[in-house]
């Protein structure tokens, strides 16, 4: 009885005062009301499984089982040898095609990206020095065409490297020749950097989704000024709204990082500890930036556009985890500079596949911080206690 | 029949009061469109416009010069560091100063004299392997141009055989060609698929639903009247986004209008649809966001926006079947780079319909079967 009096009395002088059974009761509700409605758990568990297998088994950057169309007008055993390279490629999927005629169709009808032409003078002009094999691709996926035109040169060069070897070609060694090598991923396996994209959507989704709809509906059906008039200060409101939803996005991250590490085999060159402890700050600022749509918008249709265009599409398009933002005009990378995201992925994939880098992790975490604090400074601002 | 009509159209114009009066929901529902297709249409391409790059020259010879010189005209390549010792190169990659580092050999010049070939190393980021290949096939590229301008200098035997490459469609082979149309049809669907998902459950969560059931209006209607104004702020989105395709990055059309927006029609009513079917089902306006939210990223990501679905495993292939994103996608970029018409389009047009078949029916269904 002392006790509740004691916070009462409190509450005048010091609104700002923290108490800890207020809060203790606080989150209990909020982790009910949480695990009450089926679809938060939806997003919070079922939707990270979905995505995990989706990056884990779908998407793929590695071009293979290109189908491909084949028509030589010259049938000699030269022409045969220089096609077999595309034969026995580990690339493609080739149809024989009698006519130029036929491969365009089955071009335009997309049963093929690509076309392989050897014209009928093509061994006569292959010993004359200067033979042609003529490769069309399906423009439309520029970047597939280009690494299709990439695996062609390797078929040829393959006919070329047999033919020196058998001492048919004279040997010619170019003046200069590259050799490359992919510094964290020499495996060239695209899931490396797939994983830790996905633990930033999930953390993502996460946060700014499932907070900026539970705040906004609280706003919308007038519950939260039924809570203003209780005791409860507005730092116990924010605190206790975003427990609940860190232990639901820890979940997501645990699951990502036991399937990237026991499913996908993802190689973790940096310190387990510092990748978790890197999550928790972006979980934490993608809650806050969730608190502050609903605390801004105080509507669900508007809270859950604003979701989506804020914090979901540039987490996917516009901070590096897919296109790289060196090629981008000034302004579309300013706007990529003030995401949280950006700083996330580049923090992740650091951390995952090349180490602990200290100067960039550093950097990465403090502009987290401010991100942070500057969300939920804001939000704070936005949840007056004043009835509306 | 007449009757009927009326009863839609008053409920139809209703709806869209419902969305359009309020001034935040007109700019939420339009203005980030274009936007989107801006930054998007800037951002999405894998086109490396801008290689940072370190050099690190051992040889400092003339012809070591003459290629470093060849790299820096070809326009891609930007030098932001002169490294001295190959020690430096692991913290120059590790921090992200450098994509690339290019290493020319301290024998690079006696090499290519002796006629026994220099070795030009190149080091890349590959924690996007996408950006790191292709950044070293550019240096390939350049690499290429060098053999062939030496060997016009200094003679020296060519390799007979070589590959004559045309594109089809997309001549410079620019991915931005393919991102902006499929832009058209993925960043309607997005927020079309809210809409429709929140309007039902709206009614739901504030009562008016019930209240709706027992006027005159049959559940076919209501469904029609929902359905009309969420497809037609879709077809209104992607028209912003195709006027931007078109005249703000210069991509030529060469296809059909007619064609284009009659796939984006089927489309559009088969996004609502599911948006419908999912509205119906949920009991409050955070289910049906959250629901919806559980189709989306799947849909997107599985729908050959970003990676392309000839590359994934087969019962992933067969999975995008039933994504009406799949198949807007394809009909866009076919329509405006191909020109493509009705008759190789049937194909994605046809799945369009049957989804569209399925969805609105078992919405209306469950608005009469599912009370919550």
């Amino acid at each position: 009885m002392s006790q509740a009096s004691d916070s009462t009395t409190a509450v005048a002088p010091k609104r700002d005062a923290i108490s800890w059974q207020r809060l203790r009761a606080l989150i209990t509700k909020e982790t009910r009301q949480l695990l009450r409605d089926r679809s938060n758990l939806m997003v919070g568990v079922f939707l990270p499984v979905i995505l995990i297998l989706i990056f884990g088994y779908g998407l793929s950057f590695d071009v293979k089982n290109v189908a491909i169309a084949v028509v030589s007008e010259d049938t000699s055993p030269t022409a045969q040898d220089v096609l077999a390279g595309f034969y026995l490629s580990p690339y493609f999927v080739v149809t024989r095609s009698s006519s130029m005629h036929e491969a365009r169709q089955l071009m335009l009808k997309r049963k093929v990206d690509a076309v392989v032409h050897l014209q009928a003078d093509f061994s006569r002009r292959l010993a004359a020095g200067d033979a042609a094999v003529q490769v069309l691709v399906n423009g439309v996926d520029a970047n597939r065409a280009r690494v299709l035109q990439s695996f062609a040169q390797g078929a040829i060069a393959q006919w070329s490297i047999k033919q020196v070897a058998a001492g048919q070609l004279p040997t010619s060694v170019p003046p200069v020749s590259l050799q490359t090598r992919l510094w964290y991923n020499e495996a060239n396996n695209s899931t490396y950097f797939l994983v830790p994209g996905l633990i930033v959507l999930v953390m993502t989704l996460n946060g700014a989704l499932l907070t900026s709809l539970v705040m906004a509906r609280e706003w919308e059906r007038g519950t939260l000024e039924a809570l203003f008039v209780t005791p409860v200060t507005t730092n116990e409101i924010v605190i206790a709204k975003l427990v609940p939803y860190f232990g639901v996005g820890l979940v997501g991250l645990a699951m990502c990082l036991l399937a990237g590490k026991f499913l996908f085999e993802v190689p973790i060159r940096g310190s387990l500890l510092l990748i978790i402890l890197t999550s928790m700050l972006y979980l934490l600022v993608s809650l806050s930036l969730g608190l502050l749509i609903s605390a801004a918008t105080k509507n669900q249709f508007l809270a859950s556009q604003l979701a989506l265009i804020l914090s979901f599409l540039p987490a996917l398009m516009l901070s590096g985890f897919i296109f790289d933002l060196n090629s981008v005009p000034f302004v579309v990378r300013a706007i990529s500079r003030v995401l949280p995201a950006t700083y996330f992925v580049e923090a992740l994939q650091t951390l995952f596949l090349a180490g602990d880098v200290w100067r960039l992790l550093i950097k990465d975490c403090a502009i987290l911080c401010v991100h942070a604090v500057l969300f939920l400074g804001l939000t704070r601002l936005n949840t007056r206690k004043v009835l509306m | 029949m007449n009757a009927t009509l009326h009863r839609i159209v008053v409920l139809i114009r209703k709806e869209l009061i419902a969305i359009l009066k309020d001034p935040r929901s007109r700019l939420v529902l339009f203005l980030p469109i274009f936007m989107q297709s801006l930054l998007f249409g800037y951002a999405a391409t894998y086109d490396l416009d801008e290689v940072p790059y370190a050099l690190l020259d051992s040889d400092h010879s003339g012809a070591a010069k003459d290629f470093v010189a060849q790299i820096d005209s070809a326009g891609v390549f930007r030098r932001v560091l002169q490294l001295s010792n190959a020690g430096e190169i692991g913290d120059v990659i590790d921090r992200k100063q450098a994509l690339l580092v290019i290493h020319v050999p301290p024998d690079f010049e006696r090499r290519i004299f002796s006629g026994g070939g220099a070795v030009v190393q190149v080091i890349s980021d590959g924690r996007n392997t996408n950006t790191g290949n292709t950044a070293a096939a550019y240096v390939g590229a350049v690499v290429e141009r060098f053999n062939e301008s030496w060997r016009e200098l200094h003679g020296g035997v060519a390799a007979p055989l070589r590959i004559e490459g045309r594109a089809w469609y997309n001549t410079n082979l620019e991915t931005r060609w393919n991102m902006i149309p499929s832009l058209v049809a993925a960043l309607s669907m997005l927020q079309v698929l809210i809409l429709t998902a929140l309007s039902v459950a709206r009614e739901r969560e504030q009562g008016t639903f019930d209240q709706l059931m027992v006027t005159p209006l049959r559940p076919t209607e209501i469904m029609i009247g929902k359905a009309v104004p969420s497809i037609l702020i879709g077809i209104l989105q992607s028209s912003i986004i195709l006027l931007v395709a078109r005249f703000w990055f210069g991509i030529p059309f060469q296809g059909s209008l007619l064609t284009l927006y009659l796939g984006l029609l089927l489309f559009t009513t088969a996004s609502v649809g599911i948006g419908l079917a999912l509205s119906a089902f949920s009991a409050s306006m955070q289910q049906a966001m959250l629901y919806t939210f559980v189709l989306l990223m799947p849909m997107m990501l599985l729908s050959g926006l970003t990676s392309s679905i000839s590359n994934m495993p087969k019962a992933m292939q067969y999975l995008t079947l039933v994504n009406p994103l799949r198949y807007a996608i394809e009909m866009a970029q076919r329509v405006y780079l191909e020109g493509a018409g009705i008759d190789v389009l049937y194909n994605d047009m046809w799945p369009l319909i049957l989804i569209a078949a399925v969805t609105l029916p078992s919405a209306v269904w469950l608005f009469r079967n599912r009370l919550v």
